[in-house]
């Protein structure tokens, strides 16, 4: 049935429209806390309700709150554009608590929400488990807890966390991942642990935003040298609303450097380059270039691969006008790579699924 | 090619390289326990001198944290960049089928043989009683 898939959505959002709206899914303890202790919203920083990024004015809606209704994702985006598959990335403040069970309780609420509330009622639907990377054992439950849902085809973690992700502590989250077929996705977002940018922390959004992508050249870089993809090759992981063009010069410069001081991390016995072409994706919304065709095949052929990019709309997210998700540029040749084969290839379980 | 006489056994012990300079060509000699390696010294990355390297082993790991270190003192890495290169084929670890130094044969021979030989010893005599190091270059 797979194959008749024509458009896979890679990244779209849902918007938990309060903290209310998961009471129903969490146990009797911390549905009453978010009473007593008068929590509103988990809505993160990273998308101020109000800024242009975080919703195109078509598509903000009469209340003002943007992809929070099936019917504004349907309309909007799944019958807008023939989407037979979505993924949806919900982006809640989970991954900012500090309370690792309170952490664990809400991450298990929002699966269960998305799931409910969103894939039950519509079968073009499919999510992310969000994952609480506060505590790896945790975080590790949770993909178990939701992985027998063949309808969960991710792990998503964000672009900044605790700490870098190819670091040993993070791979029985690795593990399971591989075990269940689950790539991981990196979204955009921090959990300001840390200032997003490594100078320290900066004072506008614009700074914020921009900075994400250094924040994914680090991970790419911390995943490659600490040889997650040695000891998990089955692993892939899909960077998500990371911007494309920056990935090529990335490559070249990491692979630069490997060749004088590789021997620092053996494990890594082969270009960089060539590891990131064989497990890295990433989804061509926003995809940073230029308007002129010509240049955005250049970058294109920079990346060496045909086989990296994923169709996405970054629904809701303001990253293009019109129906133009498709960067004008992009070789004809790759147009159903990106729209559909890719995305099959990267995630196993949208034909498990489908058959 | 020619047979170039470039030091008595003696003056040349393990442990220890040679630059030497055949017609304008550097080639960096090297006494490895014993053996005898030369390469040409031009780094063929971007020209550093090989024969100012360090000689390192060999580290290859099946996976992250597992460490295999093999053939000690047989990795020369050049001072400017640190590539590494296998004194035994010239062969760069980072890209062994593109970038390489280029190779030359050296070997010991008894100065009897070399003072009948089509040899060149310019620089010093050639003594019946003494080994030498004879470079093909």
């Amino acid at each position: 049935m797979s194959a008749a898939f024509s458009t896979i959505d890679c990244d779209v959002h849902v918007n938990v429209p309060g903290l209310k709206a998961l009471l129903p899914y969490l146990d009797e303890y911390w549905r009453d806390s978010v009473i007593d202790r008068g929590m509103n919203s988990l809505d993160p920083i990273s998308y101020p309700p109000n800024a242009p990024l975080t919703a195109r004015p078509d598509w903000r809606g009469d209340a003002g709150e943007p992809a929070s209704t099936l019917d504004m994702l349907r309309s909007h985006a799944l019958d807008r554009w023939s989407i037979d598959v979505a993924i949806c990335n919900c982006l809640y403040g989970v991954q900012l608590l500090f309370s690792e069970d309170m952490a664990a309780a809400f991450a298990k609420a929002v699966n269960d929400w998305v799931a409910k509330e969103w894939l039950d009622r519509e079968p073009r639907l499919r999510a992310s488990i969000v994952v609480p990377m506060q505590n790896v054992e945790f975080a590790v439950a949770e993909i178990e807890r939701c992985a027998p849902d063949p309808r969960f085809v991710q792990v998503l973690v964000l672009a900044m966390g605790e700490a870098p992700l190819g670091r040993r502590q993070h791979w029985p989250v690795y593990a399971a991942a591989e075990r269940h077929g689950l790539p991981l996705g990196i979204h955009a977002g921090s959990g300001y642990r840390h200032p997003v940018t490594s100078l320290g922390w900066p004072s506008w959004y614009i700074e914020d935003y921009c900075a994400q992508s250094q924040g994914f050249q680090s991970q790419v870089a911390s995943l490659v040298c600490e040889g997650v993809f040695v000891k998990f090759p089955k692993l892939k992981v899909v960077l998500l609303e990371s911007g494309v063009t920056w990935l090529p010069a990335f490559m070249w410069r990491l692979s630069k450097f490997w060749r004088g001081v590789r021997l620092e991390v053996p494990w890594v016995d082969r270009s960089p380059a060539e590891i990131v072409r064989d497990h890295v994706r990433l989804t061509i919304q926003p995809f940073d270039a230029p308007d002129d065709p010509a240049a955005v095949a250049r970058l294109i052929d920079h990346m060496q691969s045909d086989d990296m990019l994923l169709f996405s709309s970054d629904f809701p997210h303001w990253q293009f006008d019109g129906d133009a998700v498709m960067p004008a540029g992009i070789p004809a040749r790759l147009h159903q790579k990106i729209r559909r084969d890719n995305a099959l290839a990267t995630y196993g379980r949208l034909t498990e699924a489908a058959a | 090619m020619a047979r170039h006489v470039i030091a008595s056994l003696r003056e040349f012990p393990a442990g220890t390289r040679r630059l030497v300079d055949i017609k304008g060509r550097k080639i960096a000699v090297f006494n490895i326990k014993g053996e005898f390696f030369a390469l040409a010294n031009r780094c063929p990355h971007q020209g550093g001198s090989l024969c100012e390297g360090r000689l390192t082993g060999l580290i290859e790991a099946s996976e992250p944290g597992k460490y295999r270190y093999s053939r000690r003192g047989e990795i020369i890495r050049c001072p400017w960049h640190g590539w590494e290169f296998d004194v035994r084929t010239g062969k760069s670890w980072c890209d062994p089928a593109r970038v390489r130094a280029r190779q030359f044969a050296v070997s010991v021979a008894p100065g009897a043989a070399l003072v009948e030989g089509p040899y060149v010893a310019e620089t010093f005599g050639v003594s019946v009683e003494d080994d030498y190091v004879v470079l093909d270059a």
